[in-house]
């Protein structure tokens, strides 16, 4: 087929408009979380003068690498609270951004293996009761009615005691998310400027006052980072530090298959996750490398542990094939939450530390990160999250709902 | 995977050995007299470098000793591996006097026999030229 008989080219999303040399304030980090940033500063609260700067093609990160689980059933008040706020975007985003990125509310299962898990995995369900989330114990009965493929037989290694599952999680098309955002924000003004990179900041005193990027210098009154695992380095070059630590997570594919797996089904204890998508790949995931790393890859033997995991709980998968890994590049932090609110410097913003699980928290993300630089203080969502907690000791231990992955 | 150069045994995978975060972070002289500031840094804020990273590794499942190792956190590539308690080298294995922000004050007893006697094993760092490229595929 020769050229001319190919279709038109489809609407463009967003322009591609060169950066100006001032805005009321600028986001940095073109992901998930960067774009709903810029997304509610414009909606809620009118910024439209702003600019997303993204150092690569927008949401090339986290963004296009993660798992895409959705879910809100974590341990503590003041995480439901904010993950639970984003459940209740995601349910309505679809129909506001006039953009179907396939949210599907298919459930989300947490396995329990040892009585410990057990006896967390139960104090959860309550907890998550408590606070209005949607939360069910299931032993291993109602498990395999669930999700008929899963082995509960009781002579593996690490046999299924029961699980918590959460009817209203599910998944949603990360990608389309990313666009979804994006062109809403292009409409109401805001510039998205891709391969632009943030290479340090100008300061007036301890006041942020521009950015540097390898397109020049860019006036701004405020600035919102938003970097993930990046959030370190940029942190460094405003003269301050985080306690993050970044590490690369490793996620697979497998080739399609038919419909096999109707829920989401995550195993803290032998660190394995898995979906199938919309498309009919399997999307299983792991923890992270022990290690340090930027590399945007990890070792090889994390994916062969997750996958002897996956194979012994779902043993139709033994003739799957692994089609493609890859990895990102996660801000983790010591209690398992993010860190979302001010910084030393003035009128400089940090939304970081989502680490393995910050895509379902994009919208709330971008909701509250919005309001905080847009009226230099936090929204009642985000005030636990301040980095004041590390010296405070008001820690928020999300290590049991937070611990693999997800 | 890493292939990492215990001084003690040599080449191993990386699966007998543990991470143990940055290294040439000393315990507090005066732990009373620290402010909350204090505290949190020693306690939550480690460097969290992009390029030459000096970090500390416990071989596990072989001798049981701690060292230290320099590496690159984006390529991946050891640049050295040297004891406990010796100063921060620097990229091409050699001593240099001092180094960043880096500490050559002895190294945390918080994980118990935190300066191992590695007698027999020299105490100058060893250089690793080559290939540690992890096996992990990029998307
Ligand atoms: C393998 C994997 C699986 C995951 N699975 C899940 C899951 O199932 N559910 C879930 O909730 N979460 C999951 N996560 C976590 C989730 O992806 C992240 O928490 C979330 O995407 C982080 O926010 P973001 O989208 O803004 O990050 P990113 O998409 O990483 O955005 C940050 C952006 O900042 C840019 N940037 C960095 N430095 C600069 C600079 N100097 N100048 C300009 N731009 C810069 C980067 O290029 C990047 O595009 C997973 C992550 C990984 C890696
Ligand atoms: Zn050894």
């Amino acid at each position: 087929m020769s050229a001319d008989l190919l279709p038109e080219h489809p609407d463009f999303l967003w322009r591609n408009p060169e950066p100006k040399s001032s805005y009321d304030a600028v986001v940095v980090g073109g992901g998930g979380h960067g774009l709903a940033t810029a997304y509610f500063l414009a909606k809620n609260h009118g910024m439209t003068n702003i600019a997303v700067l993204e150092k690569g093609w927008l949401a090339g990160g986290n963004m296009a690498r993660n798992t895409t689980i959705i879910r809100s059933n974590y341990l503590w008040d003041e995480s439901a609270a904010i993950y639970e706020h984003a459940l209740k975007l995601w349910e309505i985003l679809p129909e506001e951004l006039e953009y179907d990125f396939l949210f599907s509310q298919r459930g989300v299962m947490n396995l329990a293996h040892t009585l410990g898990d057990v006896r967390e995995s139960m104090r959860r369900v309550g907890a998550n009761k408590l606070n209005g989330v949607d939360a069910e114990w299931l032993d291993p009965k109602q498990v395999k009615e669930l999700c008929p493929i899963l082995n509960i037989s009781d002579n593996i290694r690490y046999p299924v005691m029961g699980a918590t599952y959460q009817p209203r999680a599910g998944i949603a098309k990360h990608d389309h998310v990313a666009w979804a955002f994006a062109r809403k924000c292009d409409e109401m003004g805001v510039d998205i400027i891709q391969n632009c990179e943030v290479t340090g900041f100008v300061k007036d005193g301890n006041r942020v006052v521009g950015v540097k990027t390898n397109r020049g210098t860019i006036n701004t009154e405020k600035v919102g980072l938003a970097a993930a695992g990046h959030s370190s380095v940029l942190a460094e070059m405003a003269g301050f530090r985080l306690p993050i630590q970044s590490h690369p997570l490793q996620a697979l594919v497998s080739e399609l298959h038919e419909p096999v797996h109707p829920t989401v089904v995550m195993s803290n204890h032998v660190h394995v996750y898995v979906s199938q998508a919309h498309k009919g790949e399997l999307v299983m995931g792991a923890g992270v490398d022990s290690y340090n790393g930027y590399g945007q890859r990890g070792s090889f033997h994390v994916i062969e542990h997750q996958m002897a995991a996956a194979v012994e709980l779902f043993p139709i998968f033994a003739r799957a094939h692994v089609l493609r890994t890859w990895g990102g590049i996660v801000d983790t932090t010591l209690d398992a939450s993010p860190i979302v609110g001010n910084t030393p410097v003035e009128n400089m913003f940090v939304n970081c530390g989502w680490g393995t699980g910050g895509f379902k928290a994009t919208p709330a993300a971008g909701m509250t990160f919005a309001h905080n630089i847009a009226t230099g203080s936090p929204h009642r969502l985000n005030q636990p999250f301040a980095l004041e907690r590390f010296e405070t000791g008001a820690l928020i231990d999300e290590h049991g709902a937070a611990a693999v992955a997800h | 995977m890493l292939l990492i150069s215990c001084p003690n045994c040599g080449s191993r995978d990386e699966t007998e050995f543990h991470y143990g975060g940055q290294a040439h972070v000393a315990y507090p002289e005066n732990p009373n007299e620290l402010t909350d500031r204090e505290w949190a840094e020693y306690l939550f804020y480690r460097d969290n470098t992009k390029g030459a990273f000096a970090e500390r590794w416990l071989h596990s499942t072989g001798c049981r000793q701690w060292f230290n190792m320099l590496r690159d956190t984006v390529t991946y590539e050891i640049q050295a591996v040297y004891p406990m308690g010796s100063p921060r080298p620097d990229a091409a294995g050699k001593v240099t006097a001092d180094t960043g922000t880096a500490s050559t004050a002895a190294d945390s007893t918080t994980t118990g026999n935190a300066s191992p006697d590695i007698s027999g094993t020299s105490t100058s760092p060893t250089s690793i030229s080559s290939t540690t490229a992890p096996e992990g595929a990029t998307p």
